[in-house]
């Protein structure tokens, strides 16, 4: 995966995300996306390429347990998130709907950075600054699911959980 | 060695004893939908091939963040969400009913049931002893398929807290401290179990307090054991037989143990705009309030009520803040008729919105304009939490927030017992 950086501070909550004022259109993805993180950067729906990478702080994702809020990054085009650390439900909801989350330290990357992310080996390259990221693989339970494309496909293709 | 709550919990769950660490799948007991997550939750339930719930009378289905409806969109969400009720026969908690976090407390969660809701305050009932956890619309409606849902058993802080509140010092106050030590994410992954003389002697409405906002430090589940409270809070809702006495083990092992000396305490409020950002209320108090909000699954209860209404009698609200109150739960709202508090806060000046979510998740029942302030009882206050990235919103006690609405400006509720 390859892509530009699009930088985030900590504690960017499913409320900047997916905002409640838009809470009518849940059941209308493609018109949520369109607000994706509009009250963290006003500008981000409008210019994400697909491919990009969100690259935040501490405690990405915490609040609501809205399962939009990975969605609609992910039908934005974002290709996974980076953050120094993740809420719960938000990492849970990320791998589910088949969005790479991804833990490491994002302090070496700025905006407009060019990355490369490789999920098998586990590293992140930062080809405008030529450096390399090195992150911890998913525990198994979270890989296998994301390795089937998310919840829905990992449970259609076992018939049950297959996390062991 | 000892089990911790959680170990004990889903050990019993799984018929076999599991540690902290481990990874395995168990059985689910109870799920629950709202209308915000609930019709995506049917979609991918659908998607899935489920065409059956796999036991309708533990699938409970909540229309209560939007409710009434102010939206046509979220109308069709609820004719879509009572269709499905109706199709599989789920129980369906309808508009005005309440707030699933109370209505679930009240009628289904018992000890050791292992909760899944897609609703991040479902952390709530732990404070029954159940494993109740927040998820997406996916994990739950796998679970509502299968009867069953992976976990990754928590690791545990344990919360010992000592002493008595002093008075104008609500579980509320101890909850925000509490955060504000730990940090937004100081127990993320985990689970927080409460202890101590200070929970004993509370009533489950101060106690569902503190596990309703585990979640605000991060936390998977925020349980504390059974004991005389939880059975007395269950015959109340005739559901006694559904006791069980569940107790940490003495050696439980601990990630990490934090005292609380509860009888230093004093009235805090979670400044704007993260949870943590507590301070003692002398230091914000003079600070302009145009909205108090008493209600949410934090402290809409009939105690919360009871503390507005005893600060409100005889008094009303400033000229420039409104005051909006609104019922946990149908059944809060006529106990709170029938002991005349709606009456109390109606002459005080207030606004009572039907049971449900009302102003807390910004959808309606009380947004807020430009460059406005909220002091509200409720769990959350990221920006744009009320429904507008431009106001500020201050979470406090029930005590706190009604002096403040008398004066106007944020209070020490000291200043008024």
């Amino acid at each position: 995966m390859r892509g530009r950086v699009w930088k985030f501070g900590d504690d960017i909550s499913t409320d900047l995300i997916a905002p409640g004022r838009y809470y009518h259109l849940r059941s209308n993805l493609p018109e949520l996306a369109r607000h994706v993180l509009e009250d963290a950067d006003p500008e981000f729906a409008a210019k994400v390429k697909a491919g990009d990478f969100v690259c935040a702080g501490r405690n990405f994702g915490l609040g609501s347990s809205r399962e939009h809020a990975p969605a609609i990054i992910k039908m934005a085009g974002v290709g996974a998130v980076l953050a120094r650390s993740f809420a719960r439900i938000f990492f849970r909801n990320a791998i589910n709907v088949g969005l790479p989350a991804i833990e490491c330290d994002t302090a070496k990357f700025d905006a407009g950075d060019e990355l490369e992310v490789d999920l098998e080996n586990g590293t992140i390259r930062d080809l405008t600054k030529d450096v390399t990221v090195a992150f911890h693989p998913l525990e198994t339970a979270m890989r296998r699911i994301l390795e089937d494309g998310g919840l829905v496909e990992h449970i259609k293709k076992h018939g049950d959980f297959a996390i062991s | 060695m000892g089990l911790t709550l959680a170990e004990k919990i889903l050990s019993q769950d799984l018929g076999r004893e599991v540690r902290a660490g481990d990874f395995a799948v168990f059985k689910v007991n109870l799920c629950l939908l709202q209308d915000g997550t609930g019709p995506l939750s049917v979609r991918q339930f659908r998607k899935l091939g489920f065409t059956k719930v796999f036991d309708p009378k533990s699938v409970v289905i909540f229309l209560d963040h939007a409710a009434p409806s102010p939206k046509c969109e979220l109308s069709n969400d609820h004719i879509f969400l009572r269709e499905f009720a109706r199709e599989t026969g789920s129980a369906l908690s309808d508009v005005g009913d309440g707030i699933c976090h109370q209505v679930m407390s009240q009628y289904y969660t018992s000890p050791g049931d292992v909760l899944i809701g897609a609703d991040s305050h479902t952390v709530t009932g732990g404070a029954l002893a159940s494993f109740a956890t927040g998820m997406g619309s996916t994990d739950v409606a796998v679970g509502m398929g299968l009867g069953k849902t992976w976990l990754k058993v928590p690791s545990t802080i344990r919360i010992e807290c000592r002493g008595d509140l002093p008075l104008g010092v609500y579980s509320k106050d101890l909850m925000l401290h509490i955060i504000g030590k730990l940090g937004a994410d100081g127990a993320t992954y985990m689970s927080i179990e409460f202890g101590g003389d200070t929970i004993d002697k509370m009533p489950m409405s101060a106690r569902l307090v503190l596990s309703n906002m585990a979640v605000e430090a991060g936390a998977k589940v925020g349980l504390m054991a059974s004991d005389a409270a939880a059975e007395k809070f269950l015959r109340q809702y005739n559901r006694g037989v559904k006791y069980r006495e569940i107790k940490p083990d003495p050696d439980a092992k601990y990630a990490s143990v934090m005292e609380v000396d509860s009888a230093k305490l004093e009235p805090v409020v979670a400044c704007p705009h993260t949870v943590d950002n507590v301070r003692p209320v002398r230091e914000v108090a003079g600070t302009k309030i145009h909205q108090v909000f008493i209600g949410s699954c934090t402290n809409g209860r009939l105690d919360d009520l009871a503390i507005a209404a005893s600060i409100l009698r005889g008094k009303t609200r400033h000229p420039e803040t409104r005051l909006i109150v609104t019922p946990a739960s149908r059944r809060v709202y006529m106990d709170a008729v029938e002991a005349s508090y709606i009456k109390t806060l109606l002459e005080a000046g207030a606004v009572i919105m039907p049971p449900g979510c009302a102003a807390c998740p910004g959808v309606h029942g009380g947004i807020l304009g430009d460059a406005e302030a909220c002091l509200a009882t409720t769990n959350r206050n990221f920006l744009g939490r009320m429904g507008n990235p431009k106001s500020f919103v201050y979470l406090a006690s029930p005590a706190t927030a009604a002096v403040t609405a008398i004066k106007g400006v944020i209070t020490d509720p000291r200043e008024m017992l």
